[in-house]
């Protein structure tokens, strides 16, 4: 059987996680590059071991926790959810009030991070299966819609609800973003400041990179393998047709109940994780916008695959970066007059008097880098959407099977 | 209006409050029948439900404050023009140029989606949203209100027997029966009845020779129409102080609308937009004791927990026609 890495000759080995070589080799290949990134070994990838860099992945990781619990409910369950920011904010919010530190205005009970993440994503589960019920009486674009107003009913909460959520447009304090068994003044492995790990110097940021790495990957191990499971099997059904779902003894509302549970839980334990790693927030970031973005990763990576909310994330997660460097690379040829200069200047604006797409400053006519970054992702939706559906898993998939024949069509 | 609500608490019959409260209740909820009809009109024509359609009441409500208070057009040409007068035909030429971007998106985003999934050109909708609420709120400035001006006055109020109406109000009441009047004449043309063709079986209609297209760019720029003429009508004071970030949001408050009269029913978009507007009024000023417990603007709420709750009761709305669906 060798050399025909698609023929299966056993049902479970088709049924595995990661059935060819191919993928093995990839993904320990993957696995290396990522675990040395904070080391700053691998030629090529060193550039990624700044603080800076180092904070954006962390980001990016536990943004990928929440773009796969989204992916669970969007993708795999085929049920539009608008409320993701919602149940983000649902767990950061519990992780404060159980971590955070007390003072006269605002709860907190002092209690390890691991504590706060876990219970504030099975708070939000359990608010997840308080909605599900609402997903089995409407359906499709009735449900978006009713997804939609929960963040603005999130959004009031929060911004009314200050003993928990600080003051409005303000925000609050998270606990310490560190590890420790229940003692919060010892911390067993300290995420937060410098210092030496396995013979090297790493910045807080290496270690929670390193230390969130694990946790991502962890959750994206057991998003992938629900997929295989009876419970994954009902959700793909359900997405499918639910009728015929129903006919062939697929309990619907028990379905959509536990996609929205899992769904939620992620959610929680990303806002949990989201907020303590920042450390302050204010009580608007719970909004519409976080929504989209989790959307946009979940449909420009490819709805319904793990590997499309990696590549999603990453891409979504790294595309301000990437403006606010082109950015700086324009108006640099402004300055030194190069070739470039005249098509530099008509995108960047300079001075106020200059006419320019983006501005450096955040003041006055012309996008700011937060702005260019928002058209971005809203164009990004569109485009993806009517060229590519499958994102960039699908992009993926045409490049894989264009080289699987070469140098035949088919 | 807080102040303003103090003024005729003091003087006022518990009546008449109740009276003027309605009329600013119709008032609300003219502007968002106005909003809904918009959503209605293109997801009826089009099978498109546009999240979209809060940017476009914002880019016509930032165009119409751009014409009467950036440039002061066309004021600054005609001295002696009345203010009203001015303004109604700003807010006219910024409808016809939303009717444009209306049809701009429908011609860039949604023909080449046609036949693809509901679901998928709603979150392609959400793009475009994202990108002109962007491109407005950069055109607005920072944290920056534009006003639209005060073409009724702000102050000028009619009084009947202790019934107080700002003429703002009327002004909105009467545009909205208006609206309503003029589209059923509209269906009645034969344009109208292409349109209402189309929306009950697109390729019956095509093979009588109509053209699917033109319908879709016409339901549109129709929805665009009506959605820049409720973006105006919601930054006027007292209903808002002119054109912000926030009136999007606004206008995706009439999704409660169109849910509680059914996403499909073009009647059911004016009846759940005065069900929600009067509510939404009446619960405010009846709960004002409350708002200590409730929070801080929990009437901006009230029309979603209403929808929520509208929902489970009846999951299609008022006039909804129940999806039937096979296996």
């Amino acid at each position: 059987m060798r050399g025909r890495p698609l023929l299966y000759v056993d049902y479970n080995k088709e049924q595995s996680l990661f059935p060819t070589i191919a993928q093995k080799v990839l993904l320990a290949i993957g696995a290396l590059i990522a675990i040395s990134v904070p080391f700053g070994l691998v030629p090529g990838f060193k550039f990624l071991a700044s603080p800076g860099w180092l904070q954006l992945l962390v980001i990016a990781l536990i943004f990928m926790i929440g773009a796969a619990g989204l992916n669970i409910v969007t993708g795999m369950a085929g049920q539009i959810s608008l409320g993701h920011a919602f149940f983000m904010g649902i767990g950061a919010y519990t992780t404060a009030a159980l971590s955070g530190s007390s003072t006269e205005a605002l709860w907190g009970m002092e209690l390890p991070m691991w504590f706060g993440v876990i219970v504030g994503g099975l708070v939000a589960a359990g608010l997840g299966i308080l909605i599900a019920p609402t997903a089995v009486r409407v359906r499709g674009l009735y449900l978006a819609i009713v997804t939609l107003g929960l963040v603005f009913i999130g959004q009031h909460l929060f911004r009314n609800w200050n003993q928990v959520a600080g003051i409005a447009e303000l925000g609050r304090n998270w606990g310490p973003f560190q590890l420790s068994l229940w003692d919060i003044d010892g911390p067993t492995l300290d995420l937060a400041t410098d210092g030496e790990w396995f013979g090297f110097f790493l910045p807080g940021q290496g270690k929670a990179y390193l230390f969130m790495l694990v946790v991502a990957a962890l959750f994206l191990l057991l998003a992938k393998n629900l997929a295989r499971t009876r419970i994954g099997r009902s959700f793909a059904a359900i997405r499918d047709r639910d009728i015929a779902a129903e006919v062939m003894g697929v309990n619907e509302a028990k379905a959509k109940t536990q996609a929205f549970a899992i769904s939620s839980f992620y959610a929680g334990v990303a806002g949990g994780l989201y907020a303590t790693f920042l450390g302050f927030l204010p009580p608007e970031q719970w909004s519409l916008f976080l929504s989209v973005q989790f959307i946009a990763i979940v449909l420009i990576g490819g709805a319904g695959t793990v590997i499309g909310v990696v590549l999603g994330t990453l891409f979504v997660q790294l595309l301000p970066r990437l403006v606010e460097n082109f950015t700086g690379f324009l108006s640099d040829q402004i300055a030194d007059g190069t070739w470039l200069a005249p098509i530099a200047d008509i995108v960047i604006k300079t001075g106020s008097g200059d006419f320019g797409v983006l501005s450096l400053d955040a003041q006055g006519a012309g996008l700011s880098i937060f702005q260019a970054n928002t058209v971005l992702y809203g164009l990004l939706i569109a485009v993806f959407l009517i060229f590519e559906p499958l994102g960039l898993y699908g992009i993926w998939l045409k490049v894989r099977n264009y080289w699987k024949g070469w140098p035949f069509t088919y | 209006m807080p102040g303003f609500t103090v003024v005729f608490a003091q003087t006022a019959s518990s009546f008449d409050v109740f009276l003027t409260k309605l009329i600013d209740g119709l008032a609300l909820g003219s502007i968002y029948a106005i909003l809904a009809l918009g959503f209605v009109i293109i997801f009826k024509s089009t099978q498109v439900l546009s999240f979209a359609h809060g940017a476009v009441a914002a880019v016509g409500a930032y165009l119409a404050a751009y014409f009467v208070t950036t440039i002061n057009w066309p004021g600054r040409y005609f001295e002696s023009l009345p203010a009203t007068l001015s303004f109604i035909i700003s807010a006219l030429v910024a409808v016809v140029v939303a009717a444009g971007v209306g049809m701009v998106i429908e011609r860039l985003f949604i023909r080449p989606m046609i036949g693809e999934p509901m679901f998928s050109i709603a979150m392609i909708t959400i793009g475009i949203d994202i990108i002109l609420r962007t491109f407005v709120g950069d055109l607005i400035g920072q944290g920056g209100v534009l006003s639209v001006g005060s073409p009724w006055g702000i102050l000028s109020l009619s009084t009947w027997s202790g019934i107080i109406v700002p003429h703002v109000f009327i002004a909105v009441i009467i545009t909205a029966i208006a609206v309503v009047i003029a589209l059923i004449l509209f269906f009645r043309t034969r344009i109208g009845v292409a349109m209402r063709a189309t929306a009950f079986d697109q390729e019956a209609a095509m093979a009588q020779g109509i053209s699917a297209g033109k319908i879709f760019a016409l339901a549109w720029a129709l929805g665009a129409v009506l959605a820049a003429i409720g973006g105006i009508f919601s930054s006027i004071s007292p209903r808002g102080f002119g054109v912000t970030g926030g009136t999007a949001f606004f206008a995706l408050r009439a999704f409660p609308a169109i849910i509680i009269g059914g996403l499909d029913s073009i009647a059911g978009a004016v009846v759940g937009g005065f069900v929600i507007g009067v509510s939404e009024i009446m619960l405010g000023h009846y709960l004002a004791n409350f708002s200590g417990t409730l929070g801080l603007g929990f009437t901006g709420l009230i029309p979603y927990l209403l929808m929520m709750g509208f929902l489970l009761v009846r999951p299609y709305g008022l006039f909804g026609t129940e999806e039937i669906r096979r296996v």
